[in-house]
């Protein structure tokens, strides 16, 4: 066997991937994929563009650029929460307590920064530690002790509500935050010349991550796509970049603000927060060991097993990272409104999370998602619900928005069990 | 073809599960470049077999003998360091991964920097493919999910192979086939060993065992009724050593064939 592994290319011609020649092949490729059940982020995206559109021609000042920096704003900690979600449907587990175990870490946080004067870096830290921890033990007794994940996590949902508040320990319920940087997290913008820079920055490295991703192919002899398709996707990633920067870098302050020097521009903070933690857990996911073998466990758990991968320990684990974002979307939930309560977390920001990594395309049955699936969602949410609060007007107003995010969660779960159909093989 | 040392031996093995005996003083052998078959009755012990020697069982008593040296196989991990593989009749392949990443699940390449290197994975995935000339599959790159079942088997077969395996055990692997697939597979079965690999093929089916392999052994109530060549074997001969334990002069003596007929009830 070995003459086999160590000849180079010499008759590999047989079997290689199919790699579409041409852009119209790719846009082709991409078609049947879709045809086929891979509908990946497709809905997302739609329903951005779609949404975007209806509610701009529903309501005059939707589309203004201080309405963009809301919805981003709104849009951050979901998206978080939704990013960390990823890893646990991807094995078919569902974390039902993210919101809540969020919370009450940010709680923790907070309650350190403002009661014991810790600084910021260590509040963050110990949030997510507090996270983690609490990650460890639902994985633990979802994995090791084999309690189904639904009931652990629904147990926990109700337990950390009560958590929230021994925390917090106030008879008000609620506590401001006092440090700066803190507040910042999703108050914060940055300047618009930081906002080009940042655009950069992200288009030069993605850039770079697909070029060496060709070199190597190339290297070895395979099949890359074509140039055309190649700059295609930095092209859009440029182009989309500085549209949303160039609309959130519009100042808002009015004329005399302007002429003392104060200024309302930039993109919020938040955005290059998510987009580090993106591209952390995007590598982790789809270049390590350690991520082929979530995707692994949630395909088929014997197939895994039998491979010799820690079954148990990938279990735990996706909890854990589960549990550590949502603190840091606790934090930036806290951020958003200066403050902590003991009512974050609760409700539906949990199914809201899960609905935004469905949406994105991150099957409810495991195996398949990515995790920039929940941070696409989470912006096709945060458009809806900022759309709908303005629309939707008059007493019955929140029931309206209930029962839609209802039938959203409903419609993204539904696409999810039709499109797992359409993939399966027909031979 | 024979003549040259087996590759695997096992002599005299027992193996009992409580006060149940299934195996009884088994011998088994395979030869590299050759396809074995063991054939047998449900329940004779063929699955026994195999599970002592991937180690998933240990056996009780009797020689393990891997190309000629005796050996201890106490878990899968030490069949497979000495290049066994054995492919289960649930194929246990993610249908969410692709052939490539499937192929190399649990023992991925890393390059330099320690992240996955998908570019040689890929490539020795292809020549692997290659090398047993399949040309089933249409890309590598291809989701487990949107292959069929003979696909499947060819690429749990290759999976097995890419591992500079020497024994390769196939359970039942044209059971859930059509016939152009059960072709298909047989063929490959048959590149296996002519690629120098020991091949112990397990099968009910009669027509395969005849077809594609150079050595019989036919297991009876957990004994080694024969382990014959293929060409010195008629059909009705194996058909007789798998239900009679014997046929002729060959197989089991009459004597133990009736004692533990009586004693097995």
């Amino acid at each position: 066997m070995s003459e086999t592994l160590e000849r180079p290319g010499t008759d590999a011609a047989e079997v290689s991937a199919v790699v579409p020649a041409s852009l119209g092949d790719t846009f082709r490729a991409y078609v049947a994929n879709v045809r086929s059940g891979e509908i990946g982020s497709l809905p997302a995206v739609i329903g951005i563009l779609a949404l975007y559109l209806f509610f701009t021609i529903a309501q005059s000042n939707f589309a203004s650029t201080s309405n963009l920096y809301n919805i981003v704003r709104e849009g951050s900690p979901p998206a978080v929460l939704a990013m960390g979600l990823v890893f646990v449907l991807l094995l078919g587990e569902i974390d039902l307590s993210a919101g809540v175990v969020g919370s009450a870490a940010a709680i923790f946080g907070v309650v350190l920064s403002v009661k014991h004067g810790i600084a910021w870096p260590v509040a963050i830290l110990a949030a997510g530690a507090f996270g983690a921890v609490c990650g460890l033990v639902l994985g633990w007794l979802r994995a090791r002790v084999g309690i189904p994940s639904f009931v652990v996590t629904l147990a926990a949902f109700i337990a950390f509500q009560g958590v929230e508040i021994l925390v917090m320990n106030s008879s008000t319920g609620n506590l401001s935050i006092n440090d700066a940087t803190l507040n910042k997290l999703n108050n914060g913008r940055l300047t618009p010349t930081q906002g080009w820079i940042f655009l950069v920055v992200c288009v030069i490295g993605y850039g770079l991550v697909k070029y060496v991703q060709r070199a190597s192919r190339t290297r070895q002899g395979l099949a890359v796509e074509p140039f055309s398709v190649f700059g295609l996707r930095i092209g859009a990633l440029a182009a989309g970049g500085a549209l949303i920067i160039y609309l959130l870098n519009v100042d808002e302050a009015v004329s005399w603000q302007q002429r003392e020097g104060i200024h309302t521009w930039g993109v919020p903070l938040s955005v290059p927060i998510i987009v580090a933690l993106l591209a952390i857990l995007t590598f982790v996911l789809s270049k390590t060991r350690y991520g082929r073998h979530v995707y692994a466990v949630g395909g088929s758990n014997e197939a895994a097993r039998r491979a010799g991968i820690p079954v148990t320990a990938i279990r735990t684990s996706v909890f854990v990272i589960c549990s550590t974002m949502a603190a840091f979307s606790g934090m930036l939930l806290a951020s958003t409104s200066r403050s902590v309560n003991v009512a974050n977390g609760g409700g539906n920001t949990l199914l809201l999370a899960v609905a935004a990594a469905v949406i994105g395309g991150t099957s409810l049955m495991g195996g398949r998602g990515r995790v920039v699936d929940g941070a696409l969602g989470a912006i096709a949410l945060a458009i809806l619900i900022n759309g709908m609060s303005d629309l939707l007007q008059g007493g019955n107003a929140a029931a309206w928005q209930y029962i839609v995010e209802g039938i959203v969660l409903l419609a993204a779960a539904g696409v999810d069990a039709v499109s797992r159909h359409a993939g399966r093989s027909t031979s | 073809m024979s003549g040259n040392e087996p590759i695997l031996q096992m002599r005299g093995i027992n193996k009992s599960f409580g006060p149940v005996s299934v195996l009884k003083g088994v011998d088994f052998e395979a030869r590299a470049g050759e396809v074995t078959a063991l054939v047998g009755d449900n329940g004779a012990g063929k699955s026994t077999l195999v599970k002592c020697i991937g180690g998933t069982y240990s056996i009780d008593d009797g020689d393990y003998l891997f190309e000629g040296r005796p050996v201890k196989v106490h878990g899968p991990r030490d069949s497979s360091a000495l290049g066994i593989e054995i492919v289960y009749q649930d194929l246990a392949l993610c249908e969410n991964l692709d052939i490539v990443q499937n192929m190399f699940l649990g023992r991925e390449r890393l390059n330099g920097v320690r992240t996955l290197d998908e570019p040689a994975m890929e490539r020795l995935a292809g020549q692997t493919l290659a090398s047993l000339s399949v040309r089933t599959v249409k890309s590598v790159r291809q989701k487990v999910a949107s292959l069929s079942g003979g696909q499947r088997q060819t690429v749990a077969i290759a999976k097995a192979v890419l591992w500079n395996s020497k024994v390769v055990i196939l359970d039942e692997p044209t059971a859930a086939l059509g016939v152009a697939q059960t072709a298909e597979v047989l063929r490959l079965v048959r590149n296996l060993a002519d690629k120098g690999l020991a091949v112990i093929l397990i099968s009910h089916n009669m027509n395969d065992v005849l077809q594609v392999s150079d050595n019989v052994a036919a297991l009876y109530l957990g004994q080694m009724a024969a382990q014959v060549q293929r060409s010195e074997l008629t059909h009705t001969q194996i058909v007789e050593l798998i239900t009679a334990g014997r046929s002729g002069n060959l197989g089991l003596p009459l004597a133990t064939t009736l004692s533990t007929n009586g004693v097995a009830a």
